[in-house]
C-alpha cells in the first residue's frame, strides 16, 4: 500500500488529522480543511506533497474565479489573431486552448495533490460547478472534443475559512476536517519543530504570553499558530532573554513586538486597555 | 452493522446522508484505518460530520453508541453553558441567584431554573396565555412575566424563555437546510439587476466584429464592462429589546445581504425609526446620523428593507415623546412615512412569525404603513419581499 502521511519534521500533525488525511488519499476522495486563520490549513497540503514525494499543484481561488478557469479556457482572441497575421497555427483549435490547474494535475505522471486553496473565496455556485469533474476525475473539452481523465487521481486537498456556506451536494463528497486550534501541549512540540535549539525557558514564557493574549477578550481576530513563530521569530533576532519576558509579565506591561501577533487597530487597542486594566489593579 | 449508529446520527441531528455512510463503510472495507478505537472515531467523523458545528451533536451520539450510555433526555444536556448563565439571569433576581447559590451552588441553581422551566412549559400547555396577560403588551419593554417572576434588566421581559426553548431554535440556526446565509443569499440574488459598469474588461464579441468588419478585415478589438450587480440596497436594522431573540437570524440576513449587493449600505434603529440612526452599535450615542440626512442622501434608485419585529407600545409609533430611549420631537410614524416616500420600493422584514402578527397592535400599524409590503423572516418571506422590491 502507498506510503501514509504522519506530519514532518517542521509539520505536527494529530492523529485526527493523520487519520482524515490518510482515509481521504485512500478513497480518493476530497478532503476538505477548515479550521482558524493561521492554523496550517494550506500548509497541510504542502507538507502532505512533500512528505510523500507528490507534485503539488496549487489553485488559488478569488472571488472572480470560475470553475472553468480550473479546466482550461479557449483563447479565441489570440486564434482571431493569428488567422489575421497568417499564422499556421491557427488549423489547429489546440493550440488555443490554455490549460487550467485542474488539467495540470490530471495530465501529471507522478503522484499529485491538487490544492484548491480557498474555495469559499468564491461564487456560492463554484463547488457546484466542480461536482463531476472532481467525481469523476474527466471532463470535456468541447472546442477539441476530447474527454481528459485523470492518469492517476490526483489526492485533492481543499481550504474554506467559513465566509461562505458550501454547498449540501459538494459537501457530501468530501471527508471533512477541522483543524482545531492546538492545546499548549501541541503547540510547544510545533514551536519546537520549527525552533529547535530555543530554550526552554522562552518557549514557556512566549507561550505563557501568546496563551494570555487570546484570552483577551473581545478580540477580533486572536494570534494564531502563524503569528506565534512569526513573533518567536522576532524574539530570537532580537535575542530577548526569558527574564525580560518574565519581568513584564510581572509588571503587566504589553508584551514586546506584540504588533506581529495583534494585527489590527482595534484588537490593538483592546490589548493596550486589557493590560493598563490589569496593572492597575496590581496597584 | 453500524446501522444503528447511522440512525442515531439522524435522530441525534447531525446532517448525514446515505452516501457519507457508504464512505465511511468503503473506507472500513479498504483498511483506511488500523483497528482502534480512536481512529474509528476520527474517521467517522471525517466521512460523516461536514461542518464544525455538528461536531459536539456527533461526539454525544458516538459516546452514547459506543458506551452504550443512556441517551440523556435532559434538554440541559444540550445546551451550551453559556446560554444556561443567561437563562438563569432572566429568570432569577440577582439576589434569588446569590441566595440560591449560597445554598446549593450552581447545580442547585441549575435545578431550580428546570423546575420553574417545567413549570412554566405546563402552564403554557395549559392554555394561559403567556401573551398579553391581563392587557399589559406582551412586548413592552417593561412588562412583568406572568408569574411575577422578574427577569433579566437587559432583555425584554416576555414570555419568550419557554418558547425558545420548545421551539429549540438554537438547533434551526444550526440547521442550515432550513434557513441558512446560502438559502438566504439564493433568495437575495433574485434581486440582481445586473447592468454593465466599471472598467472594459470584458471581450465584446458583436462590437468586436462589426469594429473588424469596418476595418477591413484587420481585427480590432473590442472590449466592455463587465456586468455587475447594480441594484442599491438599504437595510435598516432594528436593535436591542426585543429583537435580541432574533439576533442570529438577523446576523445571517445581514451577511446574506452584504455579500450579495454591490452598493449596500445598513443602518440601525431602536424599536422605530427616528430622527437618527447609527451605524456602529457599539458607539450609537456617540455617532449618529440624522436621518433626515439619509433622505436627502440615498435617492429613489435605492431599495429599502427595513428589519424589526415592529413590536413595541403604540405610543412610541405616533406620540411624540413615545420614544423609550429618548426625547423624539416628531413621532416614528411620521418618520417611517417619509422613508416610505422616499424609497417607494421599501419592505419591512419581521422575525416575529406571522402567526403571532395580530397579538401586537404595533405591527398591525407598521403594517398598515407597508401595506403588502410586510413579510416574515422566512425564506418564503424574503422571496415575497423580493418580489416586491423588484416591482
Amino acid at each position: 500500500m502507498e506510503s501514509r502521511f504522519e506530519g514532518s519534521s517542521t509539520y505536527i500533525a494529530t492523529e485526527d488529522l493523520q487519520v482524515a488525511v490518510n482515509a481521504s488519499m485512500r478513497l480518493e476522495r476530497p478532503l476538505l480543511i477548515k479550521g482558524e486563520p493561521g492554523t496550517g490549513k494550506t500548509i497541510l497540503a504542502h507538507e502532505v506533497a512533500e512528505s510523500l514525494g507528490m507534485k503539488l499543484v496549487t489553485w488559488h481561488i478569488k472571488s472572480t474565479t470560475k470553475a472553468q478557469q480550473g479546466l482550461y479556457e479557449y483563447d479565441a482572441v489570440a486564434r482571431l489573431r493569428d488567422s489575421q497575421l497568417g499564422s499556421e497555427k491557427v488549423h489547429d483549435i489546440a493550440n488555443y486552448i490554455v490549460r487550467g490547474k485542474v488539467w495540470e494535475a490530471f495530465e501529471a505522471d507522478e503522484p499529485t495533490v491538487l490544492l484548491i486553496d480557498e474555495i469559499d473565496k468564491a461564487d456560492i455556485e463554484f463547488p457546484n460547478d466542480l461536482l463531476l469533474e472532481l467525481d469523476r476525475m474527466e471532463f470535456f473539452v468541447y472546442e477539441t472534443q476530447q474527454t481528459v481523465r485523470a492518469k492517476r487521481r490526483p489526492a485533492v486537498m481543499i481550504t474554506s475559512n467559513n465566509e461562505k456556506e458550501l454547498p449540501d451536494a459538494f459537501l457530501r463528497r468530501c471527508f471533512f476536517h477541522y483543524i482545531q486550534f492546538p492545546d499548549e501541549a501541541t503547540m510547544a512540540s510545533i514551536v519546537a519543530a520549527h525552533f529547535p535549539d530555543l530554550k526552554k525557558g522562552l518557549v514557556n514564557e512566549a507561550l505563557g504570553i501568546f496563551f494570555g493574549l487570546r484570552d483577551v477578550p473581545g478580540l477580533k481576530k486572536k494570534p494564531s499558530t502563524s503569528e506565534l513563530l512569526d513573533w518567536i521569530r522576532l524574539l530570537v533576532i532580537e535575542d530577548v532573554a526569558p527574564a525580560d519576558l518574565e519581568e513584564q509579565r510581572d509588571k503587566a506591561e504589553v508584551p514586546p513586538f506584540v504588533g506581529s501577533m495583534v494585527k489590527n487597530e482595534q484588537d490593538m487597542q483592546r490589548v493596550a486597555e486589557y493590560f493598563g486594566l490589569r496593572r492597575r489593579k496590581r496597584r | 452493522m453500524f446501522s444503528g449508529f447511522f440512525y442515531g446520527l439522524r435522530a441525534g441531528g447531525v446532517p448525514v446522508s446515505l452516501k457519507e455512510y457508504l464512505t465511511l463503510l468503503e473506507a472500513m472495507r479498504e483498511g483506511a484505518i488500523d483497528y482502534q478505537v480512536e481512529h474509528f472515531y476520527y474517521l467517522a467523523r471525517a466521512c460523516m460530520v461536514k461542518d464544525e458545528r455538528y461536531i459536539d451533536r456527533f461526539d454525544r451520539v458516538f459516546a452514547e453508541w459506543f458506551e452504550g450510555v443512556e441517551r440523556v433526555e435532559d434538554p440541559f444536556a444540550s445546551l451550551p453553558e453559556e446560554w444556561l448563565k443567561k437563562l438563569g439571569e432572566r429568570h432569577f433576581t440577582q439576589e434569588e441567584m446569590d441566595r440560591v447559590k449560597a445554598a446549593g451552588g450552581w447545580d442547585k441553581l441549575m435545578e431550580t431554573l428546570r423546575k420553574r422551566l417545567e413549570e412554566q412549559k405546563g402552564r403554557h400547555q395549559g392554555g394561559s396565555k403567556w401573551v398579553g396577560t391581563g392587557g399589559t403588551s406582551p412586548f413592552g419593554a417593561h412588562g412583568y412575566n406572568p408569574e411575577g417572576v422578574r427577569i433579566g434588566q437587559n432583555e425584554s421581559r416576555h414570555r419568550r424563555a419557554v418558547k425558545v426553548w420548545d421551539r429549540r431554535e438554537f438547533k434551526n440556526f444550526d440547521d442550515s437546510v432550513e434557513l441558512g446565509t446560502r438559502n438566504m443569499k439564493v433568495a437575495m440574488r433574485k434581486l440582481r439587476r445586473l447592468a454593465r459598469a466599471g472598467h472594459e474588461e470584458e471581450f465584446d464579441l458583436s462590437g468586436t466584429i462589426e469594429a473588424t468588419a469596418r476595418n477591413g478585415g484587420y481585427v480590432d478589438i473590442r472590449m466592455h464592462p463587465s456586468r455587475e450587480n447594480a441594484v442599491k440596497v438599504l437595510l435598516f436594522l432594528d436593535v436591542g429589546g426585543s429583537m435580541d431573540d432574533h439576533v442570529l437570524l438577523v446576523d445571517q440576513l445581514f451577511s446574506a445581504a452584504r455579500s450579495e449587493f454591490k452598493h449596500f449600505e445598513h443602518f440601525y434603529f431602536h424599536n422605530c425609526l427616528y430622527e437618527s440612526v447609527w451605524k456602529d452599535s457599539g458607539r450609537r450615542h456617540e455617532e449618529t446620523i440624522s436621518t433626515a440626512e439619509i433622505l436627502r442622501t440615498y435617492g429613489s434608485d435605492y431599495r429599502a428593507i427595513f428589519v424589526g419585529d415592529a413590536s413595541m407600545s403604540p405610543y412610541e409609533l405616533v406620540y411624540s415623546g413615545g420614544a423609550v430611549e429618548h426625547w423624539n420631537e416628531e413621532p416614528g410614524a411620521l418618520w417611517l412615512q417619509r422613508a416610505r416616500g422616499a424609497w417607494e420600493r421599501s419592505i419591512w422584514i419581521n422575525p416575529v412569525a406571522e402567526r403571532f402578527w395580530d397579538y401586537t397592535p404595533s405591527i398591525g400599524m407598521v403594517q398598515e404603513m407597508f401595506p403588502g409590503a410586510m413579510v416574515p423572516l422566512t425564506l418564503d418571506g424574503i422571496e415575497r419581499g423580493i418580489r416586491t422590491l423588484q416591482a
